[in-house]
C-alpha cells in the first residue's frame, strides 16, 4: 500500500471494503482479548447450534458478562461453517436465550456484529427467520440488564440489528451498518450494480454518517495490539459500571426512548 | 378543454364500468385459474383454491368495519428526503390510493367491539416500512394503549424501504418499543399477515402479535425467492413461503378464509373481552 494513500481521507465504498476486510480482528479474538476468562456456550435448546452465533459468559476485570458475536470465519471456523457471517434461526434463538439468561442472573450484555445479513436459504425461513429475528427485537429492547452493542465490521440489515438494540451501539472506525449492502441497493434501486459506489456515498452507512443520524452513539479505534483491546476493555467496563448504576426502570425507559425517536 | 374532461371518465367511473362487467376475466395469482371477476364476490376469493386477492386499505376496513375514524392522515414524508425520483414516487403512490403512506390506521369498530386497526397497503410502494409508517404504526399502538383497546394490524409489505435508507430498518426497533408498551399493560396484538408479507415486516412487529393470523396461501417470509436464488444458488420449492408452510412449521395460530374474517376476528375480541371484564 503506498504511504500518500493512508493521507487522503476514505471514501464511503473505502470503508465498506474496510469493514470487510480479511485482516479485520475476528469476533473470536476480540472476545478473548477482552475477557480475562471465556466460557463458550453452545446450543438453542430447540433445534440446533449455528456456528455462526459465537456466545458465552467471560469475565471482563471482575465483571462477569454474556457476550455474543456473529463472527466470519477464523481460526476455529470456515466460511462456510459459519455462511458468511450469516445466522440462521437457531443461531438467533441460541443468542435470545443467552440473553435471558443474561437476565436472569443480572449480567451485562455485550453483542458483537459482524454480518452481512441473516442467512438467506429455504431451511431458514423453514425455521422462522423472520419471527427470531422480530422477537430479538422485541424481546432485546425489553431485556432487564445494561445492553452495549457493537458493530465491529458488517453490520448488515435486520440480520444485524436483532443483536443491535442495546441501550448504547458503537461501531468500529472501519464498520458500516446499513439496510442493505451498496450492491443491494444499487441494484435493486437502479438495476444497476456497477453504481455500487455511488450507492455507498448516498446511504450513510459510514461511522461518521451514522453519529450524526443517533444510530451509533460513539465510534471506537480499530483493536489489533493487546494494549488498544485493553483500552477498548477498559472503555467497555466504565460503561457497563455507569449502565449498571441506572435503575432497571429508568434503563428501560431511556433504551425505549432511543429507538422510539427514529 | 370541458368537453375533454368530460368525456374522459375519472378513475372511479372507471372501476365502477369494470364492475359492471360481468365477462372480465382474471387469473388466480396462487392456481393459476382463469376466473369471472364476479366470481369473486364481495371477498375477492378465488373460487377454485380460496386464495384471498390483494386488497386496498380502504376495502379492507370496509368489510370488516361498521364505523372507522381514520388517524393521522396528513402525516406524510416531509422534506427530510428530498431526493426528487422518491418524492415523485410518494406523490405517486398517494394520488393512485388515496392514503397519505403504505398504512391505514384508525378507531374502528367490529360488531360491538372497539378496536385499534392498521391495515398496510401494498399499492403504496409495495407497502414497504418507512419513517411515516413507522411512525403512523407506532402511533396506532400508543393510542390503543391510551385508549385501552386491542390492536389489529394486517400487514402487507416488501419490507424496509430502501429509499430511506437506515432509517427505514429503524423502524422495526421504534414499533416494537410500541407494541411492548401496549403488551405490558395487557394489551391484545393480532397480527394479521397478508398477501405479501415478507423482509423487515415479518422480521419485526408482523411476527410480534400476541396471535398471528393469515389469509389462504398468502406468501409470508424474510428473505426473498430472488435472493436466496442469487445467494446461495438454491432454488426455493413453490410454496416454501405460502402460510399453508408456515402454518405447519408452527409459525401461524390459523389461516382464516376472507369470508369469516369479520366473524372470526369478532368471536377472538368477545373472548378476549369476558376475560378482561373479570377483575
Ligand atoms: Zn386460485
Amino acid at each position: 500500500m503506498k504511504a500518500g494513500f493512508l493521507m487522503t481521507k476514505k471514501t464511503a465504498f473505502d470503508r465498506v471494503l474496510a469493514a470487510r476486510a480479511q485482516d479485520k480482528i475476528t469476533i473470536k479474538d476480540l472476545i478473548a482479548g477482552l475477557t480475562d476468562d471465556f466460557i463458550e456456550l453452545h446450543g438453542d435448546r430447540a433445534y440446533g447450534d449455528d456456528a455462526a452465533v459465537y456466545g458465552g459468559i467471560g469475565l471482563l476485570q471482575q465483571q462477569p458478562a454474556t457476550l455474543i458475536g456473529i463472527r466470519k470465519a477464523d481460526d476455529e471456523k470456515s466460511a462456510t461453517d459459519v455462511h458468511f457471517g450469516s445466522a440462521e434461526p437457531d443461531g438467533y434463538r441460541k443468542a435470545l436465550r443467552l440473553m435471558k439468561q443474561a437476565e436472569k442472573f443480572q449480567r451485562p450484555v455485550i453483542t458483537f456484529i459482524n454480518t452481512p445479513g441473516a442467512f438467506p436459504d429455504v431451511n431458514a425461513e423453514y425455521h422462522g427467520q423472520g419471527y427470531l429475528i422480530s422477537q430479538l427485537i422485541l424481546q432485546g429492547l425489553q431485556l432487564k440488564t445494561p445492553y452495549l452493542a457493537i458493530i465491529v465490521g458488517e453490520g448488515g440489515s435486520g440480520g444485524a440489528l436483532a443483536l443491535a438494540v442495546g441501550d448504547c451501539v458503537w461501531a468500529f472506525q472501519d464498520s458500516i451498518y446499513s439496510v442493505l449492502s451498496p450492491e443491494g441497493y444499487a441494484t435493486i434501486l437502479w438495476k444497476d450494480s456497477s453504481r455500487v459506489r455511488e450507492a455507498a456515498e448516498i446511504m450513510k452507512l459510514t461511522p461518521p454518517e451514522l453519529v450524526e443520524q443517533g444510530i451509533i452513539d460513539k465510534i471506537i479505534p480499530e483493536v489489533r495490539t493487546k494494549a488498544e483491546i485493553n483500552q477498548l476493555k477498559q472503555q467497555l467496563f466504565d460503561k457497563i459500571k455507569e449502565l449498571s448504576a441506572i435503575p432497571t426502570a429508568e434503563l428501560l425507559r431511556r433504551r425505549f426512548a432511543r429507538y422510539r425517536k427514529f | 378543454m370541458t368537453e375533454d374532461n368530460q368525456s374522459q371518465p375519472t378513475r372511479e367511473e372507471l372501476q365502477h364500468r369494470m364492475d359492471q362487467i360481468p365477462d372480465v376475466w382474471v387469473k388466480c395469482p396462487f392456481c393459476g385459474k382463469t376466473i369471472y371477476k364476479q366470481q369473486l364476490g364481495q371477498f375477492k376469493e378465488c373460487p377454485n383454491c380460496n386464495y384471498a386477492f390483494r386488497l386496498g386499505a380502504q376495502d379492507r376496513i370496509a368489510l370488516l368495519c361498521s364505523d372507522f375514524t381514520p388517524l393521522n392522515r396528513n402525516l406524510k414524508v416531509g422534506s427530510r428526503f428530498s431526493e426528487k425520483h422518491y418524492q415523485a414516487k410518494l406523490q405517486q403512490a398517494q394520488a393512485t390510493t388515496g392514503l397519505n403512506e403504505a398504512v391505514l390506521t384508525g378507531i374502528g369498530t367490529i360488531d360491538t367491539h372497539r378496536v385499534a386497526i392498521g391495515v398496510m397497503d401494498w399499492r403504496f410502494i409495495m407497502g414497504s416500512l418507512g419513517t411515516v409508517t413507522g411512525e403512523l404504526i407506532a402511533q396506532l399502538f400508543e393510542t390503543a394503549t391510551q385508549q385501552h383497546l386491542p390492536v389489529i394490524l394486517f400487514t402487507a409489505s416488501g419490507g424496509a424501504r430502501m429509499q430511506e435508507g437506515i432509517n427505514s430498518l429503524m423502524q422495526m426497533a421504534k414499533v416494537a418499543t410500541t407494541i411492548a408498551e401496549h403488551s405490558k399493560q395487557g394489551g391484545l396484538y393480532i397480527s394479521y399477515l397478508c398477501d405479501p408479507t415478507t423482509g423487515g415486516v415479518t422480521a419485526s412487529f408482523a411476527m410480534e402479535g400476541d396471535l398471528l393470523l393469515s389469509e389462504p396461501h398468502a406468501l409470508i417470509g424474510f428473505a426473498g425467492r430472488r435472493v436466496i436464488e442469487r445467494t446461495i444458488q438454491q432454488r426455493p420449492p413453490r410454496d416454501f413461503q405460502r402460510a399453508e408452510t408456515l402454518l405447519h412449521n408452527g409459525f401461524l395460530d390459523a389461516i382464516v378464509r376472507r369470508s369469516e374474517m369479520k366473524t372470526t376476528l369478532s368471536r377472538i375480541l368477545t373472548m378476549h373481552e369476558s376475560g378482561v371484564s373479570n377483575d
